[in-house]
């Protein structure tokens, strides 16, 4: 069952905008009650869907529904307590909701609510954060473009189109300090008026939407719950920098994302607010979906380039940069999902409003998944400048089952481990790369005592092999060396010059190496030697792990062992 | 198309700037190590061995796909870049299974020719002893894959020079192998012309005659130029 | 006819390798995207969604459809770690070893898996019950160690809820073998 209003009308200026949105608006006034089921991924692995028809049978079977609407709603952040229920006008947030809660759940609508089910949404997860990204978070029917126009949705692509020159677009970009969300923070507004510039008959625009980080969930989290947002984005960079044609790039292992975006694009097109003569204008702007197939190096520009021509994903040298010579040789706009998802609030806000978040060189909040070992998991989104301390034992809440932190690691399998005595460090692209670690797509994962910094530097080791193209001989041979060795270490069967070895080994897979993934690769071990050397002398030296995962604590690890 | 002066090792020069700094050099004597590059076909830039110093980047770049540019001052050899060419030759001796002694291409080898360029007088990463196979199929030519250092330069010559594709990389990373259409036996392959490009193309003794016993394999891969400068004539 | 005949015949649909009728809904894809070469990866999707993996024929059907060479689609099919060249299992199981989960002891499932079904990642059963899979983050690291069982996200995973799933897999290929008189 889905109740949902929908218009049929396309929409051509900001008038016939503003009316939609109104009427949406009076729409959802009409009821009393309005309730949200989380529909992400974490929450529909706990059956959220069941408590959504759930709750919407309940309401038919006591014939309410002329004055309460039950709603598939975004991620409310806090995945860890899933099942997530809201309801806005009680500010109440209830977690793990079973089927059997659905009748308490809506006759609480206007008395006292469900005590046992409470979330307290007042906790610092909640108040420390700072949506601009996510600030519908989850009261925003995803799949409703109607609800997402109410909400302003669009206004900025009309205003774009209406009020701004393509180049007073990139200047307004450029105003706001946007940094790119995809790992290496290029500033954006530079990036599209190199694309602007270069000349050409075609240009394109793409959403880097492969996230292959392990470890990483913000843009899927993102394209779930925002697909609008995100396309409203890409169609205003594509005005930006005269492209009349764009690709989303998702990986395959999102169903629920590329379904969303799927759905969102023809919704959009309907509309006329994607395809041609946008805004009765002469901008013509047509996305198409492309699915990726189970490569992390995919992620790379150039490589995702070559995917979206149908080859390999095997990086090319650069320059030149896509920007100049990127898809089918023409100028080609890439930027993160969340990149693009921020260029709505720039344009609708105003850039000086926007840059007034954020450090001097990192401007703006980036959103950060929290996972590993820490109390509250989940999506959060917070201003650059945020203290790595504040972000863990405030918003995450710290470590829980009386363990210890040990370090987070930033920036995936590219990024380092951050150790206790450096948590007082911000969280912005300079302080991250300083500390050898990578602000990376924004994957945080907390460890605790029980990780062992060997064993975590052999599991990124073993992706980056894993996920090596073959390309350059560096990356292909150098990564599975460094990963036997980093085996042979925790096995007890490492040397002092072996790890010498590995030490020489990591400068030259890092500096000779053709793309990021293998300049990258050596990042997790560089950092885990300088923070937790003591960690591999335990292992090389007294044949014991400290941590207790590649033997017992105590134990040799030399001898084979049952690890179960 | 612009004439642009820089220099290379303390050598003033100068070049087209939609040439390459391997060429530009090259054409003042200058050597630099490269395995993947070959005249007459698309540059490939996996190899690694041609990388150099630029001035004012913090990155070293692959001479055989960086344009050269106005003012850009180069550098070729240093202590650095030696190391690492080193252990990229290392990579690729540990990464296969090369025996030269019972090789066809005994002396007469590219990677065998890099590795006393480079004084290389042992190895010192751990073999890894992969197990690959002998395609003995074809009526004329042998694939061994134990000599392969996977360079792309028989795919790249099949597919430009030739027309055909037969040879392809499958798999990725260390798992990447050549293979002939899908993966069958060379010598059932139905886009195979046997013209036998690859094998002239091939740096060592992975692609090679039928009937060569070790050491009697001598190739020669500078057809590919006059060929590449024919068609390019035509177009 | 020869590969080299067929594929040089622009324009002219390759007739499909057998009277299946799911073959059009391949052929569909690729007109879709006016069969280009760069259309290869979204067919390839289609092939192994409609079929379940992707065999010599049906490599060679898309080489000849999309006239791109057979090596090159073998070297496309087995980069992409998505595409399968074997049969899988009726069901399957894919346990996520991204980061997060590998934090939360996804490694040790996929061990107890082995000990207990002695099967490892990329493995189907003997009776083509099930395949064990393993993936690079589902993007499900809030309720990790998460896994995919016949295309529904699981979190919080443990081993007996694991092994439960896979036992009700199993028995239900012993109730459908027909039984001796
Ligand atoms: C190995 C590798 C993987 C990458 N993966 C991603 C990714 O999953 N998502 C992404 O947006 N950028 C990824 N990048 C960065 C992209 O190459 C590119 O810089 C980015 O998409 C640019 O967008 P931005 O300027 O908005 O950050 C990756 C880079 C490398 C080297
Ligand atoms: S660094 Fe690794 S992933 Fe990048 S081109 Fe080289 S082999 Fe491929
Ligand atoms: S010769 Fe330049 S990378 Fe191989
Ligand atoms: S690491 Fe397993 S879902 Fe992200």
């Amino acid at each position: 069952m889905m109740i949902d209003r929908k218009i049929n009308q396309q929409i051509s200026s900001p008038e016939e905008l503003a009316n939609v949105a109104a009427e949406q608006l009076a729409w959802q006034a009409q009821y009393q009650h309005r309730v949200f089921v989380c529909m992400g991924t974490a929450c529909q692995s706990v059956q959220s869907g069941a408590v959504l028809t759930a709750l919407q049978a309940e309401i038919k079977s006591k014939a309410r529904e002329n004055e309460c609407l039950v709603s598939p709603g975004g991620c409310q952040g806090n995945c860890a307590s899933a099942p997530l229920v809201s309801v806005p006008e009680q500010d109440l947030l209830y977690q793990k909701v079973q089927l059997s809660d659905a009748e308490e759940i809506i006759e609480a609508l206007a008395g006292k609510p469900v005590g046992r089910l409470l979330c307290d949404n007042k906790s610092d997860f909640f108040t420390m954060q700072n949506r601009v990204v996510t600030n519908h978070r989850g009261l925003l029917n995803p799949e409703s473009i109607e609800d997402y126009i109410a909400a302003g949705g669009f206004s900025a692509l009309l205003k774009a189109l209406t009020d701004f020159t393509p180049e007073a677009v990139v200047q307004e970009l450029q105003k706001s300090g946007l940094r790119g969300r995809g790992g290496a923070g290029y500033p954006t507004g530079l990036k599209w008026s190199t694309v602007a510039k270069t000349r050409a008959e075609q240009r394109y625009v793409i959403c880097n939407a492969d996230e292959g980080d392990p470890g990483a969930f913000m843009n899927r989290s993102v394209l779930e719950d925002y697909p609008f947002r995100v396309l409203e984005g890409m169609a205003i960079a594509a005005y930006a920098v005269g492209a009349s044609k764009g690709y989303v790039y998702v990986r395959a292992e999102y169903p629920l994302a590329v379904e969303r975006v799927t759905k969102a694009i023809r919704n959009a097109e309907k509309h006329g607010l994607l395809g041609n003569k946008i805004g009765s204008m002469s901008f013509d702007f047509q996305v198409e979906i492309r699915l990726g197939a189970g490569a992390f190096v995919c992620g790379e520009e150039t490589a995702l380039i070559s995917s979206i021509e149908g080859g390999k994903g095997l990086p090319c040298p650069r320059p030149p940069y896509p920007a100049e010579s990127g898809l089918w040789g023409m100028p080609t706009l890439i930027n993160n999902v969340e990149t693009f998802a921020n260029v709505v609030p720039i344009i609708s806000g105003g850039a000086e409003k926007y840059a007034t978040i954020g450090t001097p060189t990192s401007k703006g909040t980036k959103t950060f998944a929290l996972s590993g070992s820490i109390m509250n998991t989940g999506l959060v989104e917070v201003p650059l400048g945020t203290s790595l301390r504040k972000m863990i034992f405030d918003i995450g809440g710290g470590v829980p089952d009386g363990h210890k932190f040990k370090a987070v690691q930033t920036g995936g399998p590219a990024g380092g481990c951050i150790p206790e005595e450096h948590l007082d460090a911000t969280i912005d692209y300079e302080t991250l790369m300083e500390l050898g670690s990578f602000m990376g797509s924004g994957g945080m994962i907390v460890m605790d005592d029980s990780s062992c910094m060997v064993d975590v530097a052999k599991f990124f080791m073993q992706f980056c092999a894993a996920e090596s193209c073959g390309k350059c001989v560096p990356c292909r041979v150098g990564t599975a060396h460094m990963h036997d060795m980093l085996d042979r270490i925790t096995k007890g069967e490492g040397t002092m010059e072996e790890l010498g070895q590995l030490e020489s080994l990591c400068d030259v897979v890092k500096f000779t190496s053709l793309c990021g993934l293998g300049q990258g690769a050596p990042n997790p071990v560089l950092s885990t030697l300088r923070f937790f050397k003591g960690e591999y002398l335990a292992h090389i030296v007294g044949h014991t792990c400290p941590a207790g995962v590649c033997a017992p604590v105590g134990q040799d690890i030399r001898r084979p062992t049952c690890a179960l | 198309m612009r004439v642009v002066t820089l220099k290379i090792n303390g050598q003033e020069m100068s070049g087209r700037d939609d040439e390459d700094i391997l060429h530009v050099a090259r054409e003042h004597d200058i050597e630099i190590p490269t395995l993947c590059q070959l005249d007459g076909i698309s540059e490939w830039g996996g190899c690694r061995l041609c990388l150099v110093e630029i001035e004012g980047s913090a990155k070293l770049s692959a001479a055989c796909v960086t344009k050269v540019s106005e003012g850009m001052v180069v550098n070729t050899e240093s202590e650095r870049l030696a190391g690492y060419r080193k252990t990229i030759v290392e990579m690729l001796f540990t990464e296969g299974n090369h025996v030269c002694s019972v090789c066809v291409s005994n002396n007469n080898c590219e990677l065998q020719d890099m590795s006393s360029d480079l004084k290389i007088d042992h190895i010192s990463l751990p073999y890894r002893y992969p197990l690959r196979t002998v395609d003995a199929s074809h009526d004329l030519f042998i694939f061994d894959a134990n000599r392969c250092i996977l360079c792309t330069r028989c795919v790249r010559v099949c597919d430009e020079a030739e027309g055909a594709h037969t040879w392809d990389i499958a798999g990725r990373g260390i798992q990447s192998q050549l293979v002939s259409d899908l993966h069958q036996p060379w010598g059932e392959s139905t886009s195979c012309t046997s013209c036998g490009k690859c094998v002239e193309a091939c740096p060592t003794g992975a692609i090679f005659e039928k009937g060569k016993a070790a050491g009697e394999m001598v190739k020669d891969a500078k057809f590919l130029v006059y060929l590449a400068e024919m068609k390019a004539e035509k177009s | 006819m020869s590969v080299r005949t067929r594929a040089a015949r622009k324009n002219v649909a390759v007739k499909a390798p057998s009277d299946d009728k799911r073959w059009s809904i391949v052929a569909a894809v690729m007109r879709k995207h006016g069969s280009a070469q760069s259309a290869l990866i979204e067919t390839l999707h289609s092939v192994q969604s409609t079929f379940g993996y992707l065999d010599d024929t049906a490599l060679a059907f898309v080489a000849h459809s999309l006239r791109i060479p057979l090596s090159k689609v073998y070297g496309v099919a087995t980069f992409y770690s998505h595409f399968r060249l074997k049969p899988q299992g009726k069901h399957n199981c894919v346990i996520c070893m991204g980061t997060a989960c590998y934090i939360k002891g996804s490694a040790r499932l996929l061990q107890r898996i082995d000990q207990k079904y002695g099967l490892k990642v990329g493995d189907t059963t003997r009776d083509n019950q099930f395949s064990l899979l393993e993936a690079r983050c589902l993007g499900a690291c809030g309720i990790a160690p998460a896994g995919i069982f016949d295309g529904r996200v699981l979190g919080n995973l443990a081993s007996p809820l694991v092994e439960s799933q896979l036992d009700n897999w199993l028995a239900e290929s012993q109730q459908n073998e027909p039984k001796l008189p």
